[in-house]
């Protein structure tokens, strides 16, 4: 699903460059839950968005679902960003004076899916995430373990080929992380791909293989035995 | 772009930020209304002006007689010059093909009495074209006409006011007034749009004038009034060789100042109009910096919409959207808040020009108006920049990258 060669990245901060990504290969198969791990400064969020389209490599290959990654206008990316992937935020990153249901049906409207459909759907969604009755309320009025259940089912109603979280629980507290882990195994468990970056040891816990980076390298890939959320819960 | 679910988008957009909505759409409703009130203020001024001198005909010359300076032909100098019938007959013959009519004019003061109530008026000996040089309106009974010029009747016009000084709310007609000691028989009430003064005179024949005074021929002034279709240069050039005939007949200098004068209302009329016109500019210049002013506040607003939504535009972005949704959507939702309020402010400051009408006639401001073709395109201007100040601001906020827009907190 994903592919990733050799990939380098750097930063200009004014006159030295700040290198974060020194060479990374890295493969992600379909329907894999993959936590990236490592302190902060490690790389990780950079790794996350340069596979989310919203930033850009400097050096390497980038292959997502058979499509080369590379020399994409804004256009491009945004097309393939909608059609291949669906974010969760740590601060959530709804839009304030929308509506639960509306922001759930926001990435559908950029794939031009006709009004009735996009309200159909994104019910639907709110409906898995457990959240159907708060449709109608505005982000202000939810929890910020509703908003970010609010925040998943808006990156799956697009249904994307990979989901990509950074740190989603980073803001919850850990009742509410395990609930939001809860949700996010049970996507897994419909056969969705899943890449979290987390620095939390027990979130990464929950899901099936922990990537560690360090310093802009991956010093551990290893695959582990998913600790389940629902016994938290 | 226009699809109806892009603008129920934006419909929502609106709906859902209305101090922002209230904001660009007051900027641009006030300019708009500014404009048009400030111009049609304008217009309404050269209104008034144009009523001031209005009241006369325009296409008339006022020559009059005056004294000598140089010596000239044998003639000393300091000599009185007088005007007679005899040259009121040579202009008609001379000029007949540029003028339309002719009238003398003499006039004295004196004392008016009826009955008990007395007053002093100017008296205005003329003939009867002299209704029209002076767009005299009849509102009772007759003008003087050419049979009691020939027949050197007793009779006078009086203005409105005098009737009012003198007879109150009685009826003037066929009564008889004493002016300076002879009893003349009132034939007609008039108005006259220049004002009291010129509605407390008293018109009578001036043949009837020069009997009184020792069966004179002599006459204070010449109006001549010329072909309208003569044109402006043609009255000019009417207005030199009436000089040279003058000067010629009267042995007058051509170097003397004040030998005769020519009072030429086309070329006064000209430089009144001149001068409304400049009045003119500087009000459009006042409107037009109004318009700028407004371009300037929608611009200011734009730059502030965009910088406010820069994280919303990252998250759209994050969701998919392209730049040029994100650029359209701005644009559309501007020029849309743009277009009806500027409009809004359009009609409102029209209707309160039509509401104003001749309420600030003191102010010298008469029937303000503008017009429609200007208001519209004052609009459509305003709309047309406040696309282009949101333009700027959006393009920048499209090309950002998604992950700068989300960092920014």
């Amino acid at each position: 699903m994903i592919e990733i060669k050799d990939l380098h990245k750097s930063y200009k901060m004014g006159s030295n460059s700040l290198h974060v990504l020194k060479g990374i290969n890295f493969s992600v198969e379909e329907g894999e839950l993959v936590a990236i791990m490592g302190s902060s400064g490690s790389g990780k969020s950079t790794l996350l968005n340069i596979l989310g389209m919203l930033d850009v490599l400097d050096e390497g290959s980038y292959t997502l679902d058979g499509v080369p990654i590379k020399n994409l206008n804004e256009t491009k990316a945004a097309q393939y960003r909608n059609k291949f992937l669906g974010f969760v935020f740590q601060s959530f990153n709804l839009i304030n004076y929308k509506s639960a249901m509306e922001n759930v049906a926001l990435p559908l409207y950029y794939q031009k899916v006709g009004r009735k459909e996009r309200q159909e759907k994104a019910l639907k969604y709110l409906e898995q995430v457990g959240l159907r009755e708060w449709a109608d309320h505005l982000p202000s009025e939810l929890s910020g373990g509703q908003k970010q259940r609010v925040a998943i089912a808006r990156a799956m109603a697009a249904e994307p080929k990979v989901l990509l979280a950074d740190e989603p629980t980073g803001a919850l507290d850990s009742t509410t992380s395990y609930e939001v882990m809860d949700l996010i195994q049970k996507i897994n468990d419909a056969g969705n791909t899943i890449l979290i970056v987390t620095h939390e040891p027990d979130i990464a816990d929950m899901c099936k293989r922990i990537v560690h980076l360090k310093d802009g390298v991956i010093v551990e890939d290893k695959k582990i035995t998913q600790v389940r959320a629902s016994q938290y819960v | 772009m226009f699809s109806r679910d892009n603008w129920k988008e934006i419909f929502e957009t609106i709906h859902k930020n209305k101090l922002r909505t209230f904001l660009s759409g007051f900027t641009v409703a006030l300019g708009i209304l500014i404009f048009v009130v400030l111009f049609g203020m304008g217009n309404g001024l050269v209104n008034t002006f144009e009523e001031f001198f209005g009241d006369d005909a325009t296409n008339v010359l006022y020559v009059f007689p005056g004294r000598t300076t140089v010596p000239y032909k044998g003639y000393k100098s300091n000599r009185t010059i007088e005007f007679d019938n005899s040259d009121l007959a040579d202009i008609n013959k001379n000029f007949a093909m540029f003028v339309e009519y002719t009238t003398p004019r003499i006039s004295r003061s004196g004392l008016v009495k009826y009955k008990n109530e007395s007053n002093n008026y100017t008296t205005r000996a003329v003939g009867p074209a002299h209704q029209y040089a002076e767009k005299t309106i009849i509102m009772e009974g007759r003008f003087l006409n050419e049979e009691d010029i020939k027949n050197r009747t007793k009779y006078v016009v009086i203005g409105r006011l005098v009737e009012k000084d003198l007879f109150g709310s009685e009826n003037s007609l066929g009564e008889y007034i004493d002016v300076a000691g002879s009893a003349f028989m009132v034939i007609g009430v008039f108005q006259d749009d220049g004002g009291d003064n010129e509605e407390r005179l008293i018109y009578m024949p001036y043949t009837t004038r020069q009997l009184i005074e020792k069966n004179t021929d002599k006459v204070d002034q010449f109006i001549v009034a010329f072909k309208p279709e003569i044109g402006y240069a043609g009255a000019m050039a009417l207005d030199r060789s009436l000089d040279r005939f003058f000067r010629e007949k009267k042995y007058i200098s051509p170097d003397d100042q004040s030998g005769v004068f020519i009072r030429n209302v086309a070329d006064q009329l000209k430089q009144n109009q001149q001068f409304a016109r400049v009045l003119q500019i500087i009000v459009a210049f006042v409107a037009f910096g109004t318009i700028i002013a407004g371009i300037i506040g929608i611009s200011n607003i734009m730059v502030f919409v965009v910088k406010e939504r820069t994280k919303e535009l990252g998250i759209r972005k994050a969701l998919g959207a392209t730049p040029k949704s994100v650029i359209g959507s701005i644009l559309l939702e501007s020029v849309f808040i743009t277009t009806v309020s500027g409009f809004l402010g359009m009609l409102l400051g029209v209707f309160i020009l039509n509401s104003l009408g001749e309420k600030l006639k003191d102010y010298f401001i008469t029937n303000p108006y503008i017009d429609i073709t200007m208001a519209i395109s004052a609009t459509l201007v305003l709309i047309l920049f406040g696309a282009i100040a949101g333009y700027i601001p959006a393009k920048r906020a499209a090309d950002i990258k998604p992950i700068e827009a989300l960092r920014d907190e």
